[in-house]
């Protein structure tokens, strides 16, 4: 039943690119973060910054690119898990009466 | 079912091979660490279980007269801390689990032995931190609310942290587990030939490894604002008490599921065995073993339904809840189905898988009568909840893993149980666990709240009724320890496969070997193929 699958070897000039690629984004956060007041969507900016980087290494550094199917599943499962935890418990939070 | 599996095996067992503290300590044998994790979490259910005597002892009369108020509160933290965390959760996945998942699917061993085995040790550091958070122990019950524990002078800290650590345990074993099932199976063992405790293990291990970070972040949150003052939970620093029971409700009601479907996977082995019939509805057992590992994720709030949620988020979880009991359900109907016109032999093993399914029908039940809005108000955080919890609990896992113990005792030591011995014991703990907590929906409905150590005189009747309940309880848990431990020693030796079982960990020798089996079985059919012609 053990499955031998091709092992996957990444390059190291594609190493060298994503981690460029990470750093230029740290940079953009750290800039939008100090330098441009956008007010409330300073929040979001980061988390979509961080959401990029997360993404970038889960995929290239992790390998998750170049697994299987059944990997996938767990890999995205947990944020299946995380949405859920946010948005049943914004339910709560944005029906609250409050005296 | 397999070819390739010899009948006679001369080879030392796994437990004769070596000997010597080093060899159990250092062993990435999953037998041998399947046996260190019954051990320990043996130890710590009858730590708990002795704490339950006591506060049942002082539960007597209505006064406080044994233990102080501060020291029951006490109790009943460790008892539920020790039960949930140290014993239940680990309970039938790691012991059982570890020793039998390679042995049913054909393998040598686990994927990963030596991550198994840093699992085990993780789980010895985090009961070392426990014993020193015993030196001035928390009182905030098993599931440290905030604000109080946020505030309490007691030791939280450290039990949290023990329990944190334990929790890299869980998620390593849930991590082996998944990868052994998906990559070790023997040649022929597809999915949907592989036994039901399998599939068991599987959601549950599915459960170990996605939920359990959850908990963990959650007590690690709760140690920053007991440390550094950050407010996650305080409303004073800008935090929202209820975030933690979010929170630690999103683990620990998935966690109910990690403590119950290993104990469903063994009652799914044993009706088929004692009943002589292929188990009925196979794909629905599976299946709904899966649902109920996706589905436990959705219900989380029906604990915090007086915690003042909104009525919005209140209704929804209050159906999504009743929606777990579909997939429950339909493992009840198909056990009682395989049971249908089938030669029951009541094997002590089989006594226990039949408790399991009275006693969980009534704790299950039970779960819709809090799980409705109405009637959580009036129910919520008194005794019925108790007692729907121990039916779950006892009534449902602890059933399972006593009838789990009867049943592949002889396989993991070689030596038959006294089965007239084991059919007293269980006699005892059916009466005793009943009478025990029967009462307490009574005491419940009529108003008990939980957790005191005084109450009314008008609830002593009933109150002195469940005392006594514990007593027939411990009487048949000695009565049970005694045989256990009586026929390592003095056992008739088992046979390799003395209940003529079809599946594969009972087609090579009693104890197994090293490596499990001489040669990797090919599997040709399902291991639930009982009294077919020819």
């Amino acid at each position: 039943m053990s499955e031998n699958h091709d092992e996957h070897i990444t390059p190291y000039k594609t190493y060298v690119i994503i981690w460029l690629i990470l750093m230029a984004l740290t940079v953009i956060t750290v800039y939008v973060a100090r330098e441009i007041d956008l007010g409330s969507i300073n929040l979001f900016v980061a988390m979509i910054i961080a959401s990029i980087k997360a993404t970038i290494v889960a995929l290239f550094f992790m390998h998750l690119k170049y697994e299987d199917s059944i990997t996938w599943v767990f890999a995205l499962y947990p944020l299946f898990l995380l949405s859920l935890l946010i948005g049943l418990t914004s339910i709560d939070v944005f029906n609250r009466i409050v005296p | 079912m397999a070819t390739g599996t010899a009948a006679t095996i001369s080879e030392p067992s796994f437990l004769e091979y070596k000997s010597g503290f080093r060899s159990w300590f250092y062993t990435t044998d999953h037998k041998r660490i399947g046996i260190l994790y019954l051990v320990s979490i043996s130890i710590f259910f009858i730590i708990a279980g002795s704490i339950a005597i006591v506060m049942r002892a002082e539960l007597f009369t209505p006064e406080s007269n044994i233990v102080s108020p501060h020291t029951y509160n006490v109790l009943f933290t460790l008892h539920g801390s020790l039960m949930v965390f140290f014993f239940i959760v680990p309970g039938i996945s790691a012991s059982l689990g570890n020793f039998l998942i390679p042995l049913m699917i054909g393998a040598r061993d686990v994927a990963f032995p030596k991550l198994n085995l840093g699992s085990y040790w993780l789980y010895l550091i985090g009961a070392a931190i426990l014993l020193f958070a015993l030196l001035e122990p928390a009182d905030t019950g098993w599931t440290f609310y905030t604000p109080y524990s946020a505030k309490t002078n007691t030791n939280v800290i450290l039990l949290t942290l023990g329990i944190f650590v334990l929790g890299f345990s869980s998620i390593l074993t849930g991590l082996n587990f998944i990868v052994t099932i998906h990559k070790m199976r023997a040649p022929g063992m597809t999915w949907h030939r592989l036994p039901l405790f399998i599939w068991a293990l599987y959601s549950t291990a599915i459960l170990q490894l996605l939920a359990t970070p959850v908990v963990g972040i959650t007590l690690l949150l709760l140690i920053a604002e007991r440390t550094l003052g950050i407010g996650f939970f305080d409303p004073d620093k800008g935090g929202d008490p209820v975030l933690f029971q979010n929170f630690f409700w999103f683990y620990s009601h998935p966690a109910v599921y990690i403590m119950i479907i290993p104990a469903m996977g063994v009652i799914s082995e044993i009706l088929p065995v004692f009943s002589r019939k292929p188990i009925f509805g196979y794909k629905a057992i599976a299946y709904s073993s899966v649902a109920i590992a996706i589905i436990s994720f959705f219900v989380w709030a029906h604990h915090l339904f007086v915690a003042g949620i909104s009525e919005t988020a209140a209704i929804i979880f209050s159906f999504l809840t009743f929606l777990v009991a579909v997939p429950t359900a339909i493992k009840v109907f198909n056990w009682l189905a395989t049971l249908y016109k089938g030669s029951i032999q009541f094997h002590s093993a089989m006594l226990y898988a039949l408790s399991f399914l009275f006693l969980f029908t009534v704790g299950g039940l039970t779960g819709l009568h809090v799980g409705a809005l109405a009637a959580d108000i009036h129910l919520h955080d008194t005794y019925f909840v108790v007692a729907h919890m121990h039916y779950v609990m006892i009534g449902g896992t602890v059933m399972g893993f006593f009838g789990a113990l009867h049943f592949w005792y002889p396989k993991w030591f070689g030596k038959m149980l006294d089965d007239t011995l084991g059919k007293i014991a269980w006699f005892f703990v059916f009466i005793g666990f009943n009478v025990t907590f029967f009462p307490q929906f009574f005491l419940g409905v009529q108003g008990m709240p939980r957790r005191y150590a005084t109450y009314l005189p008008e609830f002593e009747s009933l109150m002195k009724l469940s005392t006594i309940g514990s007593w027939i309880l411990a009487i048949g848990m000695i009565i049970m320890a005694y045989n256990l431990i009586k026929s390592l020693y003095s056992g008739e030796k088992a046979p390799d496969n003395p209940y003529n079982s079809l599946s594969l960990e009972w087609q090579t020798s009693s104890p197994p070997i090293l490596e499990n089996f001489k040669e990797i079985p090919v599997v040709t059919d399902w291991s639930y193929g009982y009294g077919k012609k020819g």
